[in-house]
């Protein structure tokens, strides 16, 4: 992903890791030590804690917030929630780790700049911590911080932090992530939360919120390929201003690179040329927009253009195809199986699509790539290939995860089935029409 | 000058410059470049690019995201309503629909359920406001429903919390809307907290937490299958915070009754509600004229007002900066039970 080098003053993170790792009590516990609770809800804590916790306040209670969760003490769906220190703004997804509610870990992650990933120091790195540092790594989130968990369950031992961290490091450089940080902690009792503990002298810090204040994160918008899909058609109906009376705009949010009056464009598929005349917005008209802005563009000709359409920089095209190749990560119940019929949302348009090849599916214990696959499984992940309708006007996911990545909607149920991720375009978009407008 | 200038065209990515449309008519600097090339009138024409950061701030980001999901709305669904209150969270979604879909009119109604127990200032402002913004409002009330038959009070119950549910299933199914935009947002509450973007609720209009669709990226799945119904927060991702800062930056008008005023309080609960006919005070309860204002609106009976002398949006900036209780701290209606919040979504509340 190219990057502004504007560092992120907005730290979106999510924890992952197994079932009963500590993600919630982690949050609860960062919460707390770091004065982001308020009174009532310390009292709300404190009194669920002398109804059914014989006393010890539920630090997860603070996040698992739906009654079954706090039944069975598990966390079912991400919450989100909101904190800020004097530093930075941090806005946290606690995902739940159970294997069953994977797709929610990667609703959380999808939107995170940094993934904090709890192993329990007891257990090492399993199974699960595996597949949530996978998905991290597909999903391109730069930063990961693994946080050894229950160090108080292991005599605070040094040897076994060292050896959890040749664990997740032997399987490290299979991964796309290029910053990781292991810490030990215990959420449970604060140590090495926001304050170094005592029981760690071997450990020179830093504190996980040290760590998250500070840790440089460029943000992850693409500045260099201007890319608007459109997404409504701006005519106003009845203009109380007479000047508007033929203003036809198109509003939409700026997928990648930036934008500016006067500027040569393309509109993709049709391969109509154009020039941007205005760059409309309710606080004026500007001279350039850049992403993830959402404007309204006007152009100098009056084109057919509707939503799923793409503005592009007229010398910097995308990729276009109607042949897929992709990452995904699978979510449903049901298989997925070459030639079974799917939707794919991709930018603003909703196309039919068939699945017309599993390449692969990864081992998550081997990172192994398995060839002569016949389905992917709930939780699997691979690489696909597939037919659309239409051709999708695309780039790689790599560089573009706006216009790189897609779900696939299963018609009937309507239920989201898969997260997918693009890779590279092998074809630059072909307009459809020859160029007449200019 | 020259040098300062220089670095500034350095400092900002090399991929900006190359972008810039102007680049490779831009004068070559060098040594020998005239310094009167950059006389005072080309300066400004040129240092509004050199010298910006493609940065957006805090605020910037969450009106880009919930501007992207109104849109959304207004492209996916056939008939879409705005959840107008009057209350300070509607009033930033009613800017965020303005900057969505100006010039043009805004694509949808806005729809009130009243309790019929409101804040006189609330209506006023409310209707007000519609106006203003040449938008059809809708008002659905507890009263009619009540009439109706639709909605059924139960006994000893005075509070129309729950009685809201009946009214906004009926208004949806009364103008066949497929999707109504709320103002609701992850920080009130920690079942909110759990709620995607969009909500989707079945044909009985209920969410069912434990079977959410996943929601990836910024691609929401929008589809129905017919009586079923979606609900939109494009004000998740927005704390109390950047709400009145957003209120203060974009310099929205909001109803009087959240600055500092007197008023009449009964102390009911552990907190100050307003002492009202529909709820007098008992022999008991301590009546005292306070300066209060409110954090959140509910209807009046159950809407906890704190002693507050600020009266401006800079003074609530600083007040809830330093606050040491939650927002809806001071709702009784989430103050039933740990789930009361959860309990009442289930069955269908916004
Ligand atoms: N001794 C000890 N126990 C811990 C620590 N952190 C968490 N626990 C306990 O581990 C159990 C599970 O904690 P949770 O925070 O609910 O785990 P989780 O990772 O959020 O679980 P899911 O969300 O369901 O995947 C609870 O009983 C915690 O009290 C720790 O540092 N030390
Ligand atoms: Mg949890």
């Amino acid at each position: 992903m190219s990057s502004n080098s504007h560092p992120v003053d907005l730290l979106r993170f999510n924890t992952c890791g197994s079932v009963d790792d500590g993600k919630s009590t982690l949050i609860g516990r960062l919460l707390y030590d770091s004065k982001s609770l308020m009174e009532d809800q310390i009292e709300a804590l404190e009194r669920s804690a002398d109804i059914t916790g014989g006393g010890q306040i539920n630090l997860a209670n603070l996040t698992d917030g739906l009654r079954a969760e706090r039944e069975q003490g598990i966390t079912i769906d991400v919450a989100y929630r909101y904190f800020a220190t004097p530093h930075r703004k941090f806005i946290i997804a606690d995902t739940p780790g159970h294997v069953q509610y994977t797709r929610n870990m990667v609703t959380g992650a999808s939107t995170a700049n940094l993934s904090i990933i709890l192993v329990d120091a007891r257990q090492g790195v399993i199974e699960q911590s595996r597949r949530h540092a996978i998905i991290a790594s597909l999903l391109r989130i730069p930063h990961l911080v693994v946080a050894i968990n229950k160090m108080d369950l292991v005599d605070w031992s040094e040897e076994r932090f060292l050896e959890i961290k040749d664990q997740f490091e032997e399987f490290l450089p299979r991964l796309d992530i290029k910053d990781v940080k292991f810490i030990p902690v215990s959420a449970l009792q604060g140590d090495n939360i926001v304050t170094l503990s005592a029981h760690t002298p071997w450990y020179p810090g830093p504190t996980l919120l040290g760590h998250l204040e500070t840790v440089h994160i460029a943000s992850d918008w693409n500045l260099s390929n201007f890319r608007f899909p459109v997404q409504w058609v701006n005519r106003p109906n009845n203009p109380t201003d007479h000047t508007l009376h033929d203003f036809r705009g198109l509003s939409g949010q700026i997928a990648g690179g930036i934008v500016r009056v006067g500027q040569k464009v393309m509109i993709l598929p049709s391969g109509f040329s154009s020039i941007i005349e205005q760059i409309w917005t309710l606080d004026g008209l500007q001279e350039e927009a850049f992403s993830p802005q959402s404007v309204t563009l006007v152009l100098e000709h009056d084109l057919d253009i509707s939503r799923g359409d793409v503005i592009v920089d007229a010398e910097d095209l995308p990729g276009s195809s109607s042949d897929l190749h992709a990452k995904i990560c699978w979510m449903n119940p049901r298989p997925l199986t070459p030639g079974k019929q799917y939707l794919i949302k991709h930018t603003n348009q909703t196309v039919k699509a068939s699945v017309t090849a599993i390449e692969h599916r990864i081992n998550i214990s081997t990172l192994e790539k398995q060839d002569g696959i016949t389905e992917l499984a709930m939780n699997d992940l691979g690489e696909i290939r597939l037919k659309t309708a239409k051709p999708l006007i695309y780039d790689g996911y790599a560089r573009n995860r706006l216009t790189g990545s897609f779900i696939l909607i299963e018609p009937g149920t309507n239920a989201t089935v898969a997260a997918g991720m693009l890779l590279p375009p092998t074809e630059v978009a072909r307009p459809e029409y020859c160029d007449f407008a200019i | 000058m020259f040098t300062g200038f220089l670095t500034v065209t350095y400092d900002i990515s090399a991929v900006a410059l190359k972008a810039h449309p102007e680049f490779k008519s831009l004068p070559r600097i060098s040594k020998h470049t005239p310094l009167k090339l950059f006389t005072p009138s080309t300066i400004p024409l040129f240092t509004p690019f050199l010298m910006k950061s493609y940065h957006l701030d805090h605020l910037d980001y969450l009106e880009t995201e919930a501007i992207h999901i109104m849109r959304e709305v207004a492209a996916e669904f056939e008939r879409p309503a705005i959840l107008f209150s009057g209350g300070k969270d509607s009033i930033c979604l009613l800017r965020l629909a303005e900057k969505a879909f100006r010039p043009s009119d805004i694509p949808m109604p806005f729809l009130n359920v009243a309790t019929g127990h409101e804040f006189p200032e609330l209506l006023e402002f409310r209707d007000r406001r519609a106006k203003e913004l040449h938008a059809k409002l809708i008002v659905r009330t507890v009263d009619e429903a009540l009439e109706k038959g639709i909605a059924v009070q139960a006994p000893g119950q005075i509070s129309r919390n729950q009685l809201q549910i009946p009214v906004l299933l009926g208004a949806i199914e009364e103008f066949r809307f497929d999707c109504c935009i709320g103002g609701a947002r992850r920080d009130e509450e920690k079942a909110r907290a759990k709620e995607r973007f969009f909500s989707f609720r079945d044909s009985f209009g209920q969410w069912d937490p434990k079977n959410q669709r996943p929601e990836i990226w910024n691609l929401y799945n929008g589809r129905l299958n017919p009586g079923e119904n979606m609900r939109v927060f494009p004000l998740s991702n927005w704390t109390e915070m950047d709400v009145w800062e957003y209120i203060k930056r974009e310099k929205l008008e909001v109803p009087s009754i959240y600055f500092s005023h007197k008023r009449r309080c009964v102390r009911r609960g552990g907190q100050w509600v307003p002492d009202t006919e529909l709820m007098p005070a008992k022999a008991n309860e301590e009546v005292k004229e306070i300066v209060v204002r409110v954090r959140t609106i509910g209807d009046i009976i159950s809407t906890g007002c704190v002693e507050s002398p600020a009266a401006t949006c800079d003074d609530i900036i600083d007040e809830i900066a330093a606050a040491r209780v939650t927002e809806r701290g001071s709702r009784a209606d989430d103050r039933v039970s740990e789930a009361a919040m959860e309990d009442r979504k289930k069955a269908g509340y916004f």
